[in-house]
């Protein structure tokens, strides 16, 4: 069924026939049509990789920038115009790797977005090399004798930044994932949503069904707004949990912090300069 | 000491010399004197020694002097840095302990003040720079209720006690200073009382805030941090979102996400940043995205002289970025020209969607003078982004080359930036005939900023035979000395606009038979370039990397011997 998010042309994807990218596609369409959302309000700020291709294939506005990058353009983006609703998307290689620094002051500002990591533990786009996800041992086209670099846990660093949403999917399972993300969009601060997805063509270790017998789900009684149970929960490595992790509300988001929203809360476009006003601002100097 | 008095503050780093600069060039100012400051530090915190030069003149100027009639000596080791420039007319005035033996055998005239048990008396050694901004007052004769009113102001945050002791403090330098009866002579003159005093860094941020500026990140890095500091005070007032970024990888991109949703952003760094933000200038220009970068030079390569000046990254700024993409290149020398360009470059970067770079260095930013007040009127800020309709494609092919710019939620168009080759809509694409189309495109830009480049400006003899080329900051001391030159045969050709080359070069270059390229590099990147451009070469290169600005004195040397 053709949706608002969808082209007239549907585009020939760059993806291998079975990637997962294809479920996440899906289900970010779907789960922003049953949020009813305009699509004239947002945007997709992405980098580089197979994961970040999503915002060529979804009809909305969008800014397919650098490798590693988004996450800058995304807070740019949102700083400057609060109302609309920014996605920043890309793979574990793009938020995690080249962006890691990113990731982590964005996590700081609360910037009110959500980032959406396709994570697969591998190098697509670039044909097989470790990505800061890949598990111990994994063999690569590079990595020949098996990565021995401890694997980045974007969940635990996520908790310990006091991020304000902090989620696990599994593209397999892609109601448990439309369902996060939708909670996703609907969080005010910013929020993670990290999703586990195989790649058909370069991880032959981390499988469809690899995921699906390593995982599990976070149930009813767990409490996402305990940190520390948080934590605990993100250190798990004999099957690692989905759902949301960690959730915080207290704290502003950026925009809200900002003092230029704190006397006109109008979008910076629609601002006009007052030159009258940088005149006597020189004149007092 | 008549009409051009230069004056030295010799210290350690936070003994507050910048607290004195400020006020006395107000009090100057204020008073009818040409002023002109100049900070030459070391990069630490406490400690080391700094000096401040302040010059008080009947012209208006702007070049740093190395001559030094009054030497302010605030603490011990601040003499033997500067030695060279001392001359039998030099006054000394310090403390006597801070002044070595070998300064006391008769060339030089000393005048001791026992700063430490003055300032002790008042309630400590953290008045001694008040009493040296009272110590000057006196020296220059400034009404004394002025300076009370200053130190008032100045203090008065800080209570009562403390304002008090401050103005006790000022006035035992002021009885010192008058004491000294030093023969001063400066012509004053009433109009400067109305004249505003700017630093390069205030120049840059109101000339932001002039072009419209609404948006600044930045990762702190001597020099150019000044601008993002002054925006952040007047963050509210203005409604700039200011950001302190992680990098500047992520203040160049955060720029840009900035002008797609419709900000006019901008971002200042010096050279190790702008080496970071190339990828995204690269971007900037594959995206069409307007972004304004304020690169404020210091002696490199890698971490240099952090806090010293040099004009050797003009290369960096010419040659930015993979790929090949327009962009305009400014350079100020005055402060009016850094108010003028910064909100010009808003106002191109926006119309040709494109890298605008201000070139500034260590000297300028760090430098005040007083200027007469600047008719804003003059100033177009536009917003140059276009309401959408339902088709709109964000790259479409034009004559001009600038393809309309939307922005999101203005309109009913979707605006898809990408920094993949793309198509009109902005979707990738290898297709090598769209390839082309779009390389095309963007390069023809060039024609129409070319077009409306800055000019040149010629000052001296318009009959010059004699050429001296400058750009930037080289601007005060250049125009300072032709000026004491008087030679009808010599005119300074001053550069703002370093890239694209203004229309004017090649007819002005031509005219010379002599031309002197003077730049503050080792290299002469300019002279380079006016080569590649225009073929004409120059016949003489006055060039300087040591860290420091030009002198006065040696312009003029190097002038007189290469005539």
């Amino acid at each position: 069924m053709k949706t608002n998010f969808d082209f007239d042309q549907i585009p020939e994807t760059a993806w291998c026939p079975g990637c997962g990218n294809f479920a996440i596609l899906k289900v970010i369409k779907e789960a922003f049509v049953e949020l009813n959302i305009d699509p004239m309000k947002l945007v997709f700020s992405a980098g580089i990789g197979q994961a970040a291709k999503t915002s060529q294939y979804i009809n909305s506005n969008c800014f397919n920038g650098l490798h590693g990058r988004a996450l800058s353009v995304a807070t740019g983006i949102k700083a400057s115009n609060p109302e609309l609703i920014v996605i920043a998307e890309g793979g574990d290689g793009d938020m995690y790797g080249e962006g890691g620094n990113h990731f982590i002051h964005a996590i700081r500002r609360n910037i009110d977005i959500v980032n959406i990591v396709h994570n697969n533990m591998v190098y697509g786009l670039t044909l097989g090399q470790a990505s800061p996800t890949s598990r111990k041992g994994s063999k690569t086209t590079l990595q020949l004798d098996g990565v021995f670099l401890e694997p980045f846990n974007p969940i635990a660093v996520a908790i310990s930044l006091n991020a304000s949403f902090v989620a696990r999917a599994f593209s397999g399972d892609m109601k448990q994932l439309k369902g996060i993300l939708k909670e996703a969009v609907n969080h005010k601060g910013y929020a993670l949503v990290d999703v586990f997805h195989p790649c058909v063509s370069f991880n032959k270790i981390n499988t469809f069904k690899w995921f699906k017998d390593n995982t599990y789900y976070v149930d009813e009684s767990y409490d996402n707004t305990d940190k520390m149970a948080a934590l605990e929960k993100a250190f798990e490595t004999d099957k690692l949990p989905l759902g949301i992790i960690y959730k915080n509300g207290k704290n502003k988001t950026f925009s809200e912090n900002l003092k230029a929203y704190k006397n006109n809360k109008r979008p910076l476009y629609k601002r006009e300069v007052n030159l009258k006003k940088v005149e006597k601002l020189l004149l007092s100097n | 000491m008549k009409n051009d008095i230069s004056i030295v503050l010799s210290g350690e780093a936070g003994q507050g010399i910048r607290t004195v600069e400020l006020l006395i060039i107000r009090a100057l100012k204020n008073s009818g004197y040409n002023i002109f400051s100049t900070t030459e530090l070391m990069s630490r915190v406490r400690g080391g020694n700094n000096t401040t030069e302040i010059r008080v003149s009947n012209k208006s100027i702007q070049s740093f002097v190395d001559k030094i009639d009054i030497l302010i000596v605030l603490s011990r080791n601040a003499i033997y840095r500067i030695e060279n420039r001392l001359s039998e007319n030099t006054i000394i005035i310090g403390e006597n302990t801070f002044i070595e033996d070998k300064y006391k055998d008769g060339q030089y005239k000393i005048k001791d003040i026992p700063l430490s048990s003055l300032a002790k008396e008042v309630g400590g050694l953290i008045y001694s720079n008040v009493i040296i901004f009272g110590l000057l007052s006196g020296i220059f004769n400034i009404n004394l209720n002025l300076i009370k009113e200053y130190i008032s102001e100045q203090f008065s945050a800080k209570g009562v006690n403390i304002t008090e002791n401050n103005i006790n403090a000022v006035i035992k330098g002021y009885d010192y200073g008058k004491n000294l009866k030093l023969a001063i002579q400066v012509e004053k003159n009433e109009e400067i009382k109305k004249q505003i005093i700017l630093s390069g860094t205030e120049s840059v941020a109101i000339g932001a805030l002039a072009g419209g500026c609404n948006f600044i990140s930045a990762y702190p890095m001597s020099p150019s941090t000044g601008v993002i500091q002054f925006l952040a005070k007047h963050s509210e007032e203005f409604g700039v979102v200011v950001e302190q970024a992680e990098d500047e990888i992520s203040a160049i991109n955060m720029i840009q996400g900035a002008w797609y949703a419709g900000a006019r952003a901008m971002t200042t760094t010096s050279g190790g940043g702008f080496a970071l933000m190339q990828e995204g200038i690269s971007n900037a220009a594959m995206v069409e995205s307007p972004i304004v970068i304020h690169l404020a030079q210091r002696p490199a390569p890698s971490t240099g002289l952090p806090t010293k000046t040099e004009q050797a990254d003009l290369n960096l700024a010419l040659y930015t970025g993979h790929g090949e993409f327009p962009r305009i290149i400014f350079a100020p020398g005055n402060v009016e020209d850094g108010i003028f360009l910064t909100q010009k470059a808003f106002n191109l970067a926006d119309k040709y969607q494109i890298p605008v770079i201000v070139l500034t260095d260590q000297f300028f930013i760090d430098s005040y003078q007083s200027i007469k007040p600047i008719d804003f009127s003059m100033f177009k800020p536009k917003n140059y982004f276009i309401k959408t309709d339902k088709d709109y494609i964000r790259y479409k092919i034009t004559e001009d080359g600038i393809s309309p710019r939307g922005v999101p939620m203005y309109g009913k168009g979707y605006v898809r930036f990408d920094s993949h080759e793309h198509d009109e809509g902005g979707f990738i694409t290898e297709d090598p005939e769209i390839r082309e189309k779009m390389v095309d495109k963007r390069l023809r830009k060039m024609e129409s900023i070319s077009k409306e480049s800055i000019d040149a400006e010629i000052i001296g003899s318009k009959n010059y035979k004699t050429l001296i080329v400058g750009w930037g900051s080289t601007y005060g001391v250049i125009k300072e000395a032709v000026e004491v030159l008087k030679d009808d045969d010599i005119a300074f050709v001053y550069f703002k606009q370093v890239y694209p080359l203004p229309n004017n070069t090649q007819k002005i270059l031509e005219k010379a038979k002599n031309r002197i390229i003077v730049e503050n590099n080792a290299t002469s990147q300019f002279g380079q370039l006016i080569k590649s451009q225009t073929g004409l070469e120059f016949n003489k290169h006055i060039l300087k990397y040591n860290g420091m600005p030009f002198s006065l004195e040696e312009i003029i040397e190097k002038l007189k011997e290469k005539k």
